[in-house]
């Protein structure tokens, strides 16, 4: 075995780092699923009528629906009577401020490199940190109070902000949209919520951290934002979990509703505990769906995405395009190492006269991993003047992984125009050797050629987790050179 | 400067070089010639240290270093340049990019500052100029889309950027025009000094009319059978290598 080849396996057998596990007294309820599961979890958020009935709707549309099969991904069935459907740290009293979280939980944030005290965050950055089955804090509350924004866990949204989540819960993702929206539908456990009033232009980034702990169960979150007329709004969400054997479950439902002019960026960088590296053993299975309308004129909605974690991933981030001049963007990094799957992309559906839309797509397999890009661009007959302009390139890293891509493309109005680009490449013994020979390590040599190859994608995250994914994909990456 | 000793190398067992022997001294220029599976691009891989090659017995020292020990960056790092034969394409990494930070790693490894992008830009326009290429290449990913000519040009950008003490020039005359060669032959002129040596590889003698070699060996089934000056090249030119052949 060549020097290059060990680099390459030490780097892509990198430990994930995030996969401690806390030890909280938490409240779990037992495994399965029915009706009484969803009237318990909805009693314990002291949920309304209302919102148990939707949730109970839900259940009784999943029943009847089947799981979806039709991706490249490979796993067994998934036992939704083994898995428990809630886990809370358990509360001491009603939290009034930070000083009453558990420190222990303020202690996992810091290892995760998340610190909740104010004082020590990032500055213009307010965070909502959800663990496991609720939010455990939400700060820089009190100054986006000022600004009119509204920033808090779905739970107290409920509660406190009922009509506007009446309003819009379900207005982009229906409940019977796919068998794991469904599922959320009725077992959502929390989430973020974020309203942007009317003409304001949000004065931080807003960022959610989700943390799964426990063990057997699933996480169900959901997250709502509503970007009134003229608003912006960019917001973050990150993910890490425990390294356990078992495989755990999270299903996730994202809802982003734009109004005329308004902004709405969202950037995730997920990196779920993948599974172990060596026997592909455990990790999350992440099935996610991800939506947002723009729904009145010159709207714009643009998802960016950094996904190394996960054992499986199925996540499309999609746009609808239904006012005129919406625009509609998506941004991809996808990373398989190892065992992981990933069947990701987007879907651009173009209503609105002038509508534009924009997919740039990169797919990175190492390992055994497989990567797949799934993207559907449909122009409708009112589209007028719709424009998409796709761009999917896939880079194998070794001989083992596999890199596959499915664009659907549907055009229903003569006057679109559509550019689509792919391409295929590997990082090749040759390369390696060929930067060798210029004096560049063979690390340095992988890290900048796959930088240079997520570029694009990277340029569209805030700039200080731009460099986190840099360095996150240099971690995920480590030992994935021969 | 460069020594070989009696070296024998392969790949996967077989043997390729049979027992090649050829010292370098600095300011020299080397001709190796021979015609194709003679043994030339093993050598040069087997002197940059390609993983696929595997030396069976003999010495290759560098300046009194044993060059057989060192990874292929830390060759390079002590100032040996391979122009290849077949510069590779590395799509999504900027031109300007890569040949940056290879000589920020030589800088670096001779404990020197990195160079900044606006001084590095300055530098490079000069380069540019010795080879005719326009500064549009610099933006553009490495040898992705490059004509045959325009990688061999590029290599010689690279040579001229980093200032090697050794240059191995693989086969460089290959795919060229006759400008393009001409370009190239000046670019490797220009640079020649009397602390540089070159080892250039080719199955012509066209590209030595250009770059006057002062020595000429003749390859022949992984052994050098013949050496001498220029005329030996023309002699090749003439009557071919069976009249070598044994």
């Amino acid at each position: 075995m060549g020097k290059n080849q060990q680099i390459i396996d030490s780097a892509i057998s990198q430990e994930y780092k995030y996969g401690f596990t806390t030890d909280i007294e938490q409240e779990t309820i037992p495994p399965g699923l029915n009706e009484d599961v969803i009237r318990l979890i909805s009693s314990k958020k002291d949920e309304p009528e209302w919102m148990l009935e939707w949730r109970l709707k839900a259940y009784r549309q999943w029943l009847k629906m089947d799981e979806p099969n039709w991706s490249k991904l490979n796993y067994p069935d998934i036992d939704f009577q083994a898995i428990s459907y809630y886990a809370a740290p358990k509360p001491k009293e009603k939290l009034k401020s930070l000083d009453e979280v558990d420190p222990e939980l303020l202690d996992t944030y810091n290892k995760l490199g998340i610190p909740l005290e104010e004082q020590k965050m990032l500055a213009n950055v307010a965070v909502d940190a959800v663990f496991d089955s609720v939010s455990v804090t939400t700060t820089f509350k009190e100054e986006l109070k000022k600004h009119g924004v509204i920033f808090c866990s779905f739970s107290e949204a409920v509660k406190n902000h009922p009509n506007i989540i009446k309003k819009y819960l379900g207005s982009v993702v229906p409940t019977m949209d796919n068998y794991f929206a469904a599922l959320n539908s009725a077992v959502f456990s929390d989430g973020s919520f974020v309203y942007i009033p009317k003409g304001v232009r949000c004065p931080m980034e807003l960022s959610t951290y989700f943390r799964i702990n426990a063990a057997n169960t699933g996480q169900f979150e959901r997250t709502l934002i509503v970007a009134e007329e003229g608003s912006h709004v960019s917001y973050l969400e990150g993910c890490t979990a425990p390294m356990r054997d078992e495989n755990q479950l999270h299903a996730a439902v994202v809802e982003l509703v734009a109004h005329e002019d308004a902004e709405i960026k969202y950037s995730t960088v997920q990196n779920w505990y993948p599974g172990n590296p060596k026997t592909g053993k455990g990790g999350i299975y992440n099935f996610v769906t991800k939506r947002g309308t723009c729904l009145e004129a010159n709207s714009k909605i643009s998802w960016t995405q950094v996904e190394t974690g996960s054992a499986l991933t199925w996540k499309y981030p999609s746009c609808i395009l239904k006012g005129d001049n919406s625009i509609g963007e998506f941004y991809s990094v996808a990373l398989s190492n190892n065992f992981q799957q990933a069947d990701t992309g987007t879907k651009m559906i173009h209503l609105g006269k002038n509508t534009r839309s924009t997919i740039i797509s990169k797919g990175i397999s190492a390992g055994k991993g497989q990567n797949t890009y799934r993207g559907g661009v449909k122009i409708m007959k009112g589209a007028e003047n719709a424009r998409n302009y796709s761009q999917c390139d896939s880079i194998l890293i070794g001989g083992e992984c596999g890199a596959h891509t499915f664009p659907y493309i549907d055009v229903r109005n003569p006057s679109a125009q559509m550019e689509h680009e792919a391409s295929t490449s590997r990082i090749g013994e040759d390369q390696l050797f060929y930067c060798n020979q210029r004096g560049i390590s063979t690390e340095d040599a992988v890290s900048m050629i796959v930088n240079g190859f997520c570029k694009e994608v990277f340029n569209e995250l805030p700039m200080e987790f731009a460099v986190e994914a840099q360095k996150l994909m240099e971690v995920s990456l480590e030992g994935a050179v021969g | 400067m460069l020594k070989i000793e009696n070296l024998h190398a392969g790949v996967d067992g077989k043997e390729i070089l049979k027992g090649i022997s050829l010292t370098v001294n600095p300011g020299e220029l080397h001709a190796i010639m021979g015609r194709n599976g003679s043994g030339k691009s093993t050598l040069a891989n087997v002197i940059t240290g390609r993983d696929s090659y595997e030396v069976m017995s003999g010495s290759v020292t560098y300046n009194e270093v044993d060059l057989l020990e060192l990874s292929p960056e830390n060759r390079a790092l002590s100032g040996i340049f391979m122009s290849f034969q077949y510069p590779v394409v590395i799509p999504g990494v900027n031109t300007t990019y890569l040949l940056r930070a290879a000589l920020n790693a030589k800088l670096k490894n001779n404990g020197l500052k990195e160079i900044n992008a606006a001084d590095f830009m300055r530098l490079i326009r000069e380069k540019l100029k010795l080879v005719n290429m326009d500064e549009k290449y610099l933006s553009r990913a490495v040898n992705d889309g490059f004509s045959g000519g325009e990688k061999k040009r590029n290599e010689i950008l690279q040579m001229l950027t980093l200032e090697p003490e050794l240059s191995i020039l693989d086969e460089t005359d290959s795919g060229l025009d006759i400008d393009a060669l001409k370009i190239v032959a000046e670019g490797v002129n220009n640079f020649r000094n009397s602390d540089r040596s070159f080892l250039a590889i080719t199955h012509y003698q066209r590209l030595l009319e250009y770059m006057k070699p002062d020595h000429v060996h003749v390859l022949i089934d992984g052994k050098i059978v013949k050496s001498g000056d220029i005329t030996l090249a023309h002699e090749l030119e003439e009557k071919g290598y069976s009249w070598l052949e044994s």
